[in-house]
This record gives structure tokens, sequence and C-alpha cells, in this order.
């Protein structure tokens, strides 16, 4: 699979992306700086986890509107997978990718623990992996989680069977509206999610609820 | 010339941080304190004398960058 991890400055989970990328994906990702404005084929574009420029204005604001994101951008619109974690969910969402935004948790507090998610829709390269219904493990790690949208575009959105994932009932951790932790655009060819299945791919880590993600886009490339 | 943009939280919108600011108010002891809605003050240089062009730019900076519209009203003021 040639997938691309676009990094930004305060990037810090594009390591770990890169690892599993590489153990599921068979080779390294290609990394791509957020200057650039070159954008190697891709079957696959990863905006990784972190706090790029430091959540300065917005979580995700700055590095929305750096050179490569218009090149993401076009690929999504070419219909080429784009998957964003934690700060990258921050990201599409303020590049208009994706429906909604990420607000300040409803707590005030950083969450760092695992949680339990419903997969909503298996219907897409990123989710055909899992049972439908299926209740997987995941690890989260956000300061910005909750997940926000007018009601208009909620009903939109739920109708449209955008919602990709939902914390499992009584494990929303960050006050998300109907407890959403994932969304797809229209298409079900971008997808943001705040937990990190990257983080939970190899024994090691305590499970391997996270390797379906990646194995199904792995299928798909 | 000089611009202030205020961006506020739209109505309806759920303030976590503004209320623990009405919190720690009350514990200091400022009774009387209804219900606080925190934001983000700019203030911006621009070159040139032309006001309405001035607002016109603004807007657009608001539309791209400063606001987040989906949560987020924006004021523009230009200051004397």
């Amino acid at each position: 699979m040639n997938a691309t991890v676009i990094v930004f400055p305060g990037s810090n989970r594009d390591r770990d992306m890169i690892a599993a990328l590489t153990a599921i994906g068979g080779k390294p990702p290609r990394v791509v700086w957020h200057q650039s404005d070159a954008l190697p084929p891709s079957d696959l574009i990863v905006v990784p986890g972190g706090f790029s420029y430091g959540d300065y204005l917005r979580s995700g604001a700055i590095a929305a509107r750096s050179p490569i994101m218009q090149k993401v951008r076009e690929r999504a619109e070419a219909g080429v997978p784009v998957l964003g974690v934690c700060n990258g969910f921050q990201i599409l969402t303020e590049a208009g990718l994706l429906p909604g935004v990420l607000m300040r948790n409803a707590s005030l507090r950083f969450v760092c623990r695992e949680v339990k998610l419903s997969v909503e829709n298996t219907d897409s390269v990123f989710t055909s992996g899992y049972r439908p219904g299926a209740v997987i493990r995941c690890p989260v790690a956000h300061h910005d989680g909750n997940y926000f949208t007018d009601d208009e575009t909620l009903a939109r959105i739920e109708g449209e069977g955008q919602v990709a994932f939902r914390y499992a009932q009584g494990t929303n951790p960050n006050g998300s509206r109907n407890d959403i932790a994932g969304v797809f655009n229209d298409r079900r060819t971008v997808l943001g999610l705040m937990p990190h299945p990257e983080n939970l791919i190899e024994n090691a880590h305590g499970g391997i609820d996270g390797r379906p993600l990646f194995e199904a886009l792995l299928k798909a490339a | 010339m000089k611009a202030r943009v205020t961006v506020t939280l739209k109505a309806g919108v759920l303030d976590p941080q503004g209320q623990a600011i009405q919190g720690s108010l009350k514990s200091l002891g400022f009774a009387g304190v209804g219900a606080v809605r925190q934001g983000k003050v700019f203030d911006i240089l621009l070159e040139g004398t032309d006001e309405a062009a001035a607002r016109a730019d603004l807007t657009r900076m608001c539309e791209a960058l400063l606001a987040n519209t989906v949560i987020e009203n924006y004021a523009i003021e230009i200051v004397p």
C-alpha cells in the first residue's frame, strides 16, 4: 500500500502511525512535510495526531490552511481515502473536508484512557473489516474531542450514515453530541476519529482491535 | 488603520470554559454573576485608509481563518 503521512510542526503521533502502516501495509509510508506542495501518488493519505501549531487559535485551524492541505483536498475530491486521527480529525474538520467541529472537552480535562467504540457503519474502505454493530476497544488522548455540529447537520449525517464510530453507551469521554467518535464525509472516503486505532494493532499494545481498519484499507488499495 | 475583531461562541453552543470562569468568579465572592461566555479578540493593523475595503478584507479573514463559523460569530470594528 502506498500510504502518505502528512507531518506538521507539533505532530507527535506520526511515528505511531508510520509504525502501524509499515507493520500492516507491508512498507513504510511516504512522509510529507506540511510546507510541501507536492503529494506523491497515494492509496491512502493520513493526517496523524498531535498538537499542530500548539493548538493556536483553534485545534487544527492553522494546519488546515497549510499548503499541503490544498493538495490533500484535491486528492480527497478525486476519491483517495483520507484518514485523520485525533488532531488529524480536528484538521480535517477545520479544512472543511468533514462536517462539524471538535470543541474543548466538556469536563475541561485532558482525557487519556481506553474507551469502547461501536462501529456504526461498515460500508466504507475504513470500516469494512468490522462486523456490523461490533464494539471495539480503542485508546483516546485529547483535550479537544467534543464533537459539535448544529441540529440540521447532525440530523443529516445521522441520516446519511456518516457516523462511523460512537462511544459505547456510558463511555463518552468528552461530551460529543450523540456520542460521536468518528465521522465520514458524504462519500465515506474521508474518515476522522478522535480515538487512536494505530495504538492497538499488536498484542504488545494489549489488543489488536485497531488492525481491521488498516487491513481493510490495505485490501482496498 | 487599526481594527478589532471579536469572536464569540454562537448562542446555544456549550461553553464549559465560560462556565468554569463563572464558577471561579462566584468562588471569589462576586455576587450576582450570571452566565459567562468567553471569546477571542484580535487587534489587527492594516495598511491603507479605505474603511469599506478594510471591512471587506476583514470579513474574508474572519470567514477564512479567524472564526469557525460552525460554532462562532464575529464582529468587526474599525478603531479610530
